[in-house]
C-alpha cells in the first residue's frame, strides 16, 4: 500500500493538532501503522502550529523530510508559505484562503505576502494547489471553528488510502466532545462534497 | 491478559507502562517536554501523583517512597534535572528499597527551553543505568524494564527521553489490565544505607562500582539491546529517536539498537566491530555513545559526520551517509525555496493575558522600549534594569515590549538583581517571576534579598497557575495534581512572613493601580514586593463585550499596539480588534491606556 505523508500547518487554535489526530486514529483503525509528531513552539495561543503524520506498513522517523510530503493541509496561508521546500514534486497542496496577521504586519515591519506570490512558490513543485475558502464554507455550517474538520473531510476525498466512512466517523466521535459532533460530522461531509465537485 | 492497539504519545506510554509496573508514587515538576507524564499519572485514582514545589522536592519525595518498598517514578525536564541533582546523587549513593525511576525529557534544539543539554552524562556521573526509548512502544516496554532493574540492582534508574519521542505518537500494543508488582511495602531501618554519614557513605560507594560491574554483565545480554543483521559493510550503533532516522537512511546495514546506554556492553560491541567492515554512531547531541566506545579501544564514527548541537533528522543523517561515502547524492529534485522574508510568528503573550498591562508599564519606565534597539541591545544603560525568569512572562522580552534584560534559569530574577544592585549599578532594578516559579525557587531568593537588605523591587506575577507547561496547579492554586481541593499557600503571607514589609497586592487589569503600585515600589529605596493578581487568560471563560476601536476618535498614536497584543491588528493603515480572540471585559487594557478614548465595548456607539 502507499505511504502517506501529510503535513498539517495552522495558527494555535485553529484545530491543526486535533485534525491530524483524528487522521492518525483513522489509520490506526485501519490496522496501518502510524506516527504523529507536533510542533507547538511555546506560544499558549496564536503560533505556528505544525503537525507532521506519517501512515504505512512500517514507519520509522516521526518527522517528515523536505521534499516528501504528499500531501500540506494548511489551515492559514502565510503558514502554508514557510513548507514550500517540503512538498514532493506534484504533491497535493490545500490552502485555506484566511490570513492572520502576525504582531510585525500591524506594527508595519513585515509584509504579508499575497495569494499569487504563494502558489507561485508551490508551483515550483507542483501544480496541485487548492486555494479553498474554508473559513466561509465553516460560517455557513454555524461555527468558524469546524474549519479544520471541514479540511480535514476535503483532504479525504484525495486521500491515496481509501478508509470507509465508518472509519472516519468513528474517529472523529472519538476526538470530540458530544455536544460538537453533530455539526462537525456535517463539516466532515460538507468538506468531501466540496472536494468531489473540484477536478484536479 | 488481553493486549490493545493505540496511537499513544511517548508520554502517555510511559504513564501507562509505570501504571502497569506498579507504581504506587508518582511525582514531577511540570516542564516541557516532560509533563504529560504525570498529568497522565494524575488521573489513575489508585495511585498517588504531586505536582512537587520543584523537581528537587519531587526527587526528595521520590526517594522517601522507594524508602518504604513502594514503586515510584519522578519526572522532569532535562534542566529539572540540575535542580533534583543533589537527591539524584544522594539516591544513587544510598540505593533504593522500591523501584525508583527517573525521567529526563531532553530538549534537542530547544523547543521550549533555556538551554541544551545532554543528560545521559548525568547516568554516568551518577553511576546509575540508563535506559533510552525510541519510540512509544519501547516507552511503554523499557519503563516496566526498569522498575525491574532498580529492585535488582538497587539503584534508581535514569530513563532518558527527548521531545521527538515524549512528543510523537506511535502505535503501541498494551495490556489491558495493571498487576500489582514489586516489593512489600515497609520501610526497613538501615543507618548504613540510608544515613549519608562519611563513615556510611564510604562503604556505599564501593557498593555502586560493583554495582556498575554487574549491570555491565547485565548489558551483554539484555534484549534492550538488539542486534539486527543486513548488510557487513556498514555497522550502525544507534539508540533513541535517531535509530528511527538511521533505519531509514541505512535501510541495509547491520545494526546494532541500544536500549539501555549506560553502561553499555563492551563484548557485545567488539564482536558487532568485528563483523562489519566500518563502525558508525548515530546519536543525538553529544557523542556520548561515540566516546565511551572509543574508551573501549574501539574504532568508530560518529560526530565527524552529524550535527553537535540541535534536533537530529533524516536529512542530516542522510548527509553523513554520503560523507562516509555509503549513499550517493540523492537524485531529488533542486531544491525548492520558502518566500524570502516570511513574517514570523513569534510566540506572544495572549490576549487579555494578565501580564501584559504590568509589562507595558515596565516598558514604558525610563522609555526602555525607545532605547532598546531591534536587537535589544542600548549603548547606555535604562533607568531601568529587569531581570526576568522563566514562564511565559520571559515572551515579554520581544518586541514591542521589550521589558526582560535577564533570564537565566528558574528563580534567578531575585538573585540576579540583588548581584545587580549590590555590584553597585545606579538603575532601578526589578525581578520579575510568575506565581509558580516563585514557588518552584524564588522564596530562597526572597530570604536572601531581606537578610542582605537588597533595594530592589520583586514583582510577582500571579495568574493562578502554571501556564506555560499547559496549566498545572502549584502550591499557589489550591488544587492538588489529582483535582482535590488542598491548603493554598500565599505569595504575600510568605514574603510578609520572611520579612519584607513593603507588600503590595493590585489586581492586574486595573492599569493604573499597577502603575502606581510600581512606582511607589520603585520609589521606595528598601525591599518592596508587589504582587500583579489576575486569571490566565486561557483559563479565563467568560468572555463579553469584546472591544472595538471608534475610528472617529482613533487618531493612530499607536499606544496600543506597544501592548502587544496580537487582538489588536493594523490592516490598511486602519486599527481594528479582533473580536474573536480579544477578552472584552475580563480585560479592557487598552481601553485603559488608549489616550484618545477610542477603544469601547462593541455594544458602544461605532462608526464602521
Amino acid at each position: 500500500m502507499n505511504k502517506q505523508d501529510i503535513l498539517m500547518v495552522g495558527v494555535g487554535g485553529q484545530g491543526t493538532i486535533l485534525a491530524s489526530d483524528i487522521l492518525g486514529e483513522a489509520a490506526l483503525a485501519k490496522g496501518l501503522d502510524v506516527k504523529k509528531t507536533d510542533t507547538l513552539g511555546m506560544a499558549q495561543r496564536g503560533g505556528s502550529v505544525t503537525s507532521h503524520l506519517r501512515i504505512g506498513k512500517k514507519v520509522w522517523s516521526p518527522l517528515i523530510s523536505p521534499g516528501e510530503a504528499d500531501v500540506l493541509l494548511a489551515f492559514e496561508k502565510l503558514e502554508a508559505a514557510r513548507w514550500v521546500n517540503y512538498i514532493k514534486p506534484d504533491g497535493l497542496v490545500i490552502i485555506n484562503k484566511l490570513a492572520i496577521l502576525p504582531l510585525s504586519i500591524s506594527l508595519g515591519t513585515q509584509r504579508y505576502p499575497d495569494d499569487q506570490e504563494i502558489i507561485d512558490s508551490f508551483r515550483q513543485r507542483t501544480s496541485r494547489i487548492h486555494l479553498i475558502d474554508g473559513t466561509k464554507q465553516a460560517g455557513l455550517l454555524g461555527d468558524i471553528r469546524t474549519l479544520n474538520i471541514f479540511m480535514l473531510g476535503f483532504l479525504s476525498h484525495f486521500l491515496s488510502i481509501n478508509f470507509d466512512p465508518a472509519i472516519w466517523k468513528q474517529a472523529i466521535t472519538k476526538q470530540l466532545p458530544a455536544k460538537i459532533l453533530d455539526i462537525n460530522i456535517r463539516a466532515f461531509e460538507k468538506g468531501r462534497e466540496v472536494a468531489s465537485s473540484v477536478s484536479l | 491478559m488481553n493486549t490493545v492497539r493505540k496511537l499513544l504519545s511517548g508520554n502517555e506510554a510511559i504513564a501507562q507502562g509505570a501504571y502497569h509496573a506498579g507504581i504506587l508514587v508518582a511525582t514531577a515538576y511540570p516542564g516541557t517536554p516532560s509533563t504529560e507524564i504525570l498529568e497522565n499519572l494524575a488521573l489513575y485514582k489508585d495511585i498517588y501523583a504531586e505536582w512537587s514545589t520543584n523537581e528537587k522536592v519531587a526527587m526528595e519525595v521520590g526517594l522517601g517512597a522507594s524508602y518504604a518498598g513502594v514503586r515510584t517514578l519522578v519526572s522532569m525536564k532535562h534542566v529539572g534535572l540540575n535542580v533534583a541533582a543533589d537527591p539524584f546523587m544522594a539516591a544513587a549513593t544510598t540505593g533504593i528499597h522500591g523501584g525508583l525511576v527517573v525521567i529526563s525529557a531532553d530538549d534537542p534544539g530547544i523547543h521550549s527551553s533555556q538551554g541544551e543539554q545532554d543528560n545521559r552524562h548525568f547516568a554516568k556521573l551518577a553511576r546509575v543505568p540508563m535506559l533510552e526509548p525510541a519510540d512509544s512502544q519501547e516507552a511503554y516496554d523499557f519503563i516496566q524494564v526498569a522498575f525491574d532493574l532498580s529492585e535488582k540492582f538497587d539503584t534508581p534508574v535514569l530513563f532518558r527521553i527527548t521531545t521527538r519521542v515524549a512528543h510523537s505518537k506511535s502505535v503501541v500494543e498494551l495490556d489491558d489490565e495493571r498487576v500489582r508488582q514489586g516489593r512489600t511495602k515497609r520501610f526497613h531501618h538501615n543507618v548504613e544505607k540510608y544515613v549519608m554519614l562519611p563513615t556510611h557513605a564510604r562503604i556505599r560507594v564501593p557498593h555502586m562500582h560493583k554495582r556498575m560491574d554487574e549491570l555491565t554483565d547485565y548489558a551483554e545480554t539484555t534484549p534492550l539491546n538488539q542486534l539486527i543483521e543486513g548488510n557487513d559493510r556498514i555497522g550502525i550503533v544507534s539508540s533513541g529517536v535517531g535509530y528511527e532516522y538511521a533505519r531509514e537512511v541505512f535501510s541495509d546495514a547491520t545494526f546494532l539498537k541500544l536500549g539501555m546506554t549506560y553502561p553499555l556492553p563492551p563484548k557485545m560491541l567488539q564482536q558487532f566491530a568485528g563483523k562489519v567492515k566500518k563502525l558508525f554512531v548515530v546519536e543525538e547531541l553529544d557523542p556520548f555513545l561515540e566516546e565511551n566506545i572509543k574508551i573501549l579501544g574501539i574504532h568508530v564514527e560518529g560526530k565527524k559526520h552529524l550535527p553537535r548541537f540541535g534536533e537530529l533528522n533524516k536529512s542530516a543523517v542522510h548527509h553523513a551517509a554520503v560523507q562516509i561515502g555509503t549513499t550517493s547524492h540523492s537524485s531529488k529534485t533542486s531544491e525548492v525555496r520558502p518566500l524570502k522574508d516570511l513574517p514570523g510568528r513569534p510566540p506572544l503573550l495572549c490576549p487579555g493575558c494578565p501580564h501584559a498591562g504590568a509589562f507595558f508599564i515596565l516598558s514604558t519606565i525610563g522609555q526602555r522600549n525607545k532605547i532598546l534597539d531591534a536587537s535589544g541591545k542600548s549603548k547606555k544603560e535604562s533607568k531601568l534594569i529587569i531581570t526576568g525568569d522563566i514562564g511565559c512572562y520571559t515572551l515579554a522580552t520581544y518586541p514591542p515590549l521589550r521589558a526582560m534584560d535577564t533570564t537565566a534559569c528558574m528563580g534567578a530574577s531575585i538573585g540576579q538583581a540583588i548581584g545587580l544592585e549590590k555590584a553597585g549599578v545606579s538603575s532601578d532594578i526589578v525581578a520579575v517571576i510568575g506565581d509558580s516559579t516563585f514557588m518552584h525557587s524564588g522564596i530562597t531568593g526572597i530570604v536572601d534579598a531581606v537578610y542582605n537588605d537588597a533595594k530592589i523591587t520583586v514583582v510577582v506575577l500571579d495568574n493562578g497557575t502554571t501556564a506555560m507547561t499547559g496549566h498545572q496547579d502549584h502550591p499557589g492554586s489550591g488544587i492538588s495534581a489529582q483535582g482535590c481541593a488542598t491548603n493554598k499557600v500565599s505569595i504575600e503571607g510568605i514574603v510578609r512572613g520572611v520579612g519584607v514589609s513593603d507588600v503590595q497586592v493590585v489586581n492586574a487589569f486595573d492599569v493604573k493601580s499597577v502603575r502606581s503600585a510600581i512606582r511607589s515600589a520603585l520609589d521606595n529605596k528598601a525591599l518592596s514586593v508587589v504582587v500583579v493578581r489576575g486569571k490566565c487568560a486561557v483559563a479565563n471563560k467568560g468572555r463579553k463585550n469584546q472591544r472595538q476601536v471608534d475610528l472617529e476618535k482613533c487618531n493612530d498614536c499607536g499606544v496600543c499596539l506597544m501592548i502587544g497584543c496580537p487582538s489588536i491588528q493594523k490592516k490598511d493603515g486602519k486599527l481594528h480588534i479582533d473580536a474573536m480572540t480579544c477578552m472584552g471585559d475580563e480585560c479592557t487594557v487598552c481601553e485603559q491606556l488608549c489616550p484618545k478614548k477610542a477603544i469601547v465595548p462593541s455594544a458602544g456607539k461605532v462608526n464602521r
